[in-house]
């Protein structure tokens, strides 16, 4: 019989992350983590109705001074994000690797690619408005533009399957524009986002642009839909039972939806579908003359 | 034919006698002699049925309802309500029109379609406009000058779209979205059927048009232009009816796309009952636009642009500059110049030419406006409206101005659809954005001042759509045109207008 290990590790607690803190849920609940073998790997915090409303409370309190910022400064910002992610890239897969049940080479190539990711969409902060919007050749003595501007705050239902790779292909297009964003990460694999958040947190990305809860899709995806002060929802990690009432709820204040669409898989190029999603077209008219 | 250009010219005259009273601001006396557009260039049947494969029909069920001239009260014509076999047929005709036809036909022969209808559109224009007139009760002014050159305009750029779309930015080949159906509102009857179906076929969709129960005439003009145009069978569809017809269509199961315009509140219908369907969904829906006036604009300009903002098209207007916002410290001179501008305004016959402001299209608006407006002063705003008799005929409504409103009354937060104002005052630029965006609505803004830093810093803080700065409701095919928030989602017009129609 083995005796005690010449040093005990220390084991994290995976917190949420509201408004650049990391609090355990309000409700004081956790719930158990488990590997794809259903061993327990760690208890995450079960996020409450009360933790999203606090979340989107942060979110729409960062989204002035977010998407008010220069398209270069948040393109700054991001790529800082992939450099710091890079910096923890073991962590990330030892992660990836026990949420997903990879092996370790697979869980490499994944955060590989959640990286690359990361600055592909860091990248386009100050070229879509190029790509997106534009002058409009109207019939009068008027000169005439529009340009892209981001929705508001975007709460997103992460993907339950890709825990890293899945969840940054849905939230980085969101805040590359200015969006601000709360993330409802995959309740079975939530471990990585709770990894991104520390990531998010040592990163220049200013408090509130992205809030992580971990909990319960059920009992936090319909509050998050029926929100009237969230701007779009991104159901791609909605089960298909449940995203009927979903939509129904968004509709209450015609709420942006996003879904994936069918035979999206997240290791393909990703175009920028998910990036327009989120964009409301602003066109600004001026008469010319002397 | 129904009516006659005689009885109009009546009206015309009995109305001008009314307005010897009005003066100028230097107190002379203006009189207009009645200058009323002939309607005989208009030929109104009795009765209209639905057109579904290039044919007019009546509704399976047998169903009419009549469609009146809202400035006189007379019938028009009784017009086919499409029950749901009628929505089953013009859908069904959609589908082997874009499976067969429409779908696999080469943009560039689509093209040369909406090119033709562009063209018969501008043939038959005064036609268009006296129609529209008649069944709207807008000025025919207004229908003359903007609703029917604008439609054909629409044609005419999206014709252009229909032979490019590899290039319009949306990938090397993207494809249509099927049978769109589309719901259009009563306040630019022929321009938003022009918005909806230009780009939608365009793009390749076929369409299932359903216009609103009271202004279904030019719509069913347009049909017969299809017609003309040699448009294959199928590939448009005009329903008429009302909620229940466009309830119908946008819950058939066949239909890919949707799109919707007209309130917030039907808008937030349609999203829900197509939640889980999968449908394409683009909605043009209410507003309660700021027109923001600084104390350095150009204040005649600005008069003019908040009369236009407002009082365009009886207010009947989703972007309308509702809630004018003007700096405190002008807010009296601003006011004083409106009013005396309003006392201007002519009110009545619309198919005289010097009216500036036409019939309420409905009793049910005209009854809207009238208990909104009733709202406004029983929560402590003052009530103006200029010297103004109203037709003893029609729905009217005088031009109304609230001052001393706050942001909690009705008045300042509700869409009232009519020619009624309500004024706000603010000290600092960063209290009018405040202002300005508190609101569910974000469909459109006005700014007035000569400050070219300070309009560009309001343009980018408009939580709206569309800004308009020194200028007020303005349109063209080219300009993408929608809201955000509770104003709805999607574009129309310009190169994100073809978005809506193409799966992207």
């Amino acid at each position: 019989m083995p005796g005690p290990p010449k040093r005990l590790d220390v084991r994290k607690t995976y917190k949420l992350f509201v408004g650049g803190a990391f609090p355990r849920s309000e409700s004081g609940r956790s719930y158990p983590v488990l590997s794809k073998s259903g061993d327990l790997i760690a208890y995450a915090a079960k996020a409450s109705r009360k933790d999203l409303r606090d979340a989107v409370v942060a979110a729409r309190g960062a989204f002035g001074g977010w998407s008010g910022a220069t398209a270069y400064n948040r393109g700054q910002v991001l790529y800082r994000v992939a450099e710091m992610m890079e910096g923890r890239a073991a962590q990330f897969a030892a992660e990836v690797a026990s949420a997903e049940g990879l092996r370790p080479a697979k869980a490499d190539a994944v955060v590989s690619a959640t990286i690359d990711r990361w600055v592909w969409y860091a990248g386009w902060s100050d070229k879509v408005a190029q790509v997106a919007g534009g002058a409009n050749a109207v019939a009068g003595p008027y000169f005439n533009f529009s340009v892209p501007e981001p929705t508001g705050v975007v709460v997103m239902l992460a993907p339950a399957d890709s825990s890293l790779l899945g969840l940054v292909s849905v939230l980085a297009p969101v805040i590359v524009t200015g969006n601000t964003a709360v993330v409802i990460a995959s309740e079975s694999r939530p471990l990585p986002s709770v990894v991104l958040a520390e990531v998010l947190a040592t990163s220049d990305v200013p408090a509130g642009v992205v809030n992580v809860l971990t909990g319960s899709i059920a009992e936090l995806g319909p509050v998050a839909a029926g929100h009237m002060d969230v701007n779009a929802i991104d159901l791609t990690g909605a089960p298909a039972a449940d995203r009927v009432a979903l939509e129904r709820a968004a509709a209450g204040n015609l709420k942006r939806v996003v879904t994936d669409r069918d035979g999206e898989r997240w290791s393909d190029p990703p175009g920028t579908r998910r990036l327009l999603a989120t964009l409301e077209i602003k066109t600004v008219w001026h008469p010319v003359g002397i | 034919m129904v009516g006659s250009g005689k009885k109009q010219a009546g009206v015309g005259l009995a109305r001008s006698a009314d307005r010897a009273g009005l003066t100028d601001s230097a107190g002379l006396a203006w009189e207009y002699a009645p200058a009323p557009e002939s309607r005989d260039i208009v030929t109104i049947a009795p009765e209209y049925g639905l057109f579904i494969r290039d044919e007019f029909r009546p509704a399976i069920a047998g169903g009419t309802f009549a469609t009146i001239n809202p400035a006189t009260g007379e019938k028009l014509a009784a017009v086919a309500e499409a029950g749901p076999k009628d929505v089953d047929l013009a859908v069904a005709a959609a589908r082997a029109a874009y499976e067969h036809v429409w779908g696999p036909m080469p943009g560039s022969e689509r093209a040369k379609y909406l090119f033709r209808i562009a063209r018969v559109l501008q043939e038959r224009a005064r036609e268009f406009a006296v129609l529209e007139t008649l069944d709207n009760g807008k000025p025919i002014r207004e229908s003359r000058d903007v609703d029917v050159p604008l439609a054909a305009a629409h044609f005419f750029y999206y014709a252009g779209w229909a032979d490019k779309l590899e290039h319009a930015g949306f990938g090397p080949a993207p494809q249509p979205l099927g049978v769109a159906g589309q719901v259009i509102p009563w306040n630019f009857p022929l321009l938003m059927a022009a918005w909806k179906l230009a780009p939608a076929l365009a793009a390749g969709n076929t369409c299932v048009l359903k216009p609103a129960e009271t202004t279904p005439l030019t719509a069913l003009l347009l049909a017969e232009v299809c017609q003309q145009a040699g448009l294959p069978a199928g590939v448009v569809s005009v329903l008429t009816g009302a909620g229940e017809t466009g309830a119908a269509l946008v819950r058939h199961p066949d239909v890919d796309k949707i799109a919707f315009t007209g309130s917030t509140e039907v808008g937030k219908q349609i999203a829900s009952a197509a939640a889980g369907t999968g449908k394409k969904l683009t909605l043009e829906l209410g507003g309660k636009a700021a027109n923001i006036v600084f104390d350095d604009a150009p204040v005649e300009q600005a008069i003019e642009g908040i009369v236009n903002g407002i009082f365009f098209n009886q207010g009947h207007v989703c972007c309308a500059g509702s809630r004018l916002l003007v700096q405190e410290s002008v807010a009296d001179a601003v006011v004083d110049r409106l009013k005396r501008r309003l006392a201007t305004l002519r009110l009545g016959d619309p198919m005289d030419k010097n009216t500036d402001i036409g019939a309420i299209n409905s009793a049910q608006q005209l009854d809207k406006i009238t208990e909104l407006t009733a709202a406004g002063e029983s929560e402590g705003a003052e009530r103006w409206s200029p010297p103004c008799r109203l037709p003893d005929r029609g729905f009217w409504f005088p031009p109304t101005v609230f001052t001393g409103v706050s942001q909690s009354h009705r008045i300042a937060r509700e869409e009232i659809f009519g020619p009624v104002l309500s004024v706000l005052t603010f000290r600092t630029p960063e209290e009018a954005v405040a202002k300005a965006n508190n609101t569910p609505y974000g469909l459109s803004a006005g700014i007035w001042t000569d400050k070219g830093s300070r309009i560009l810093w309001l343009a980018q803080r408009m939580r709206a759509g569309v800004v308009w700065a020194n200028t007020y409701n303005r349109f063209d095919p080219a300009s993408p045109f929608g809201g955000y928030q509770e104003s709805g989602y999607g574009r129309e017009g310009g190169r994100h207008g073809l978005a809506a129609y193409l799966d992207v």
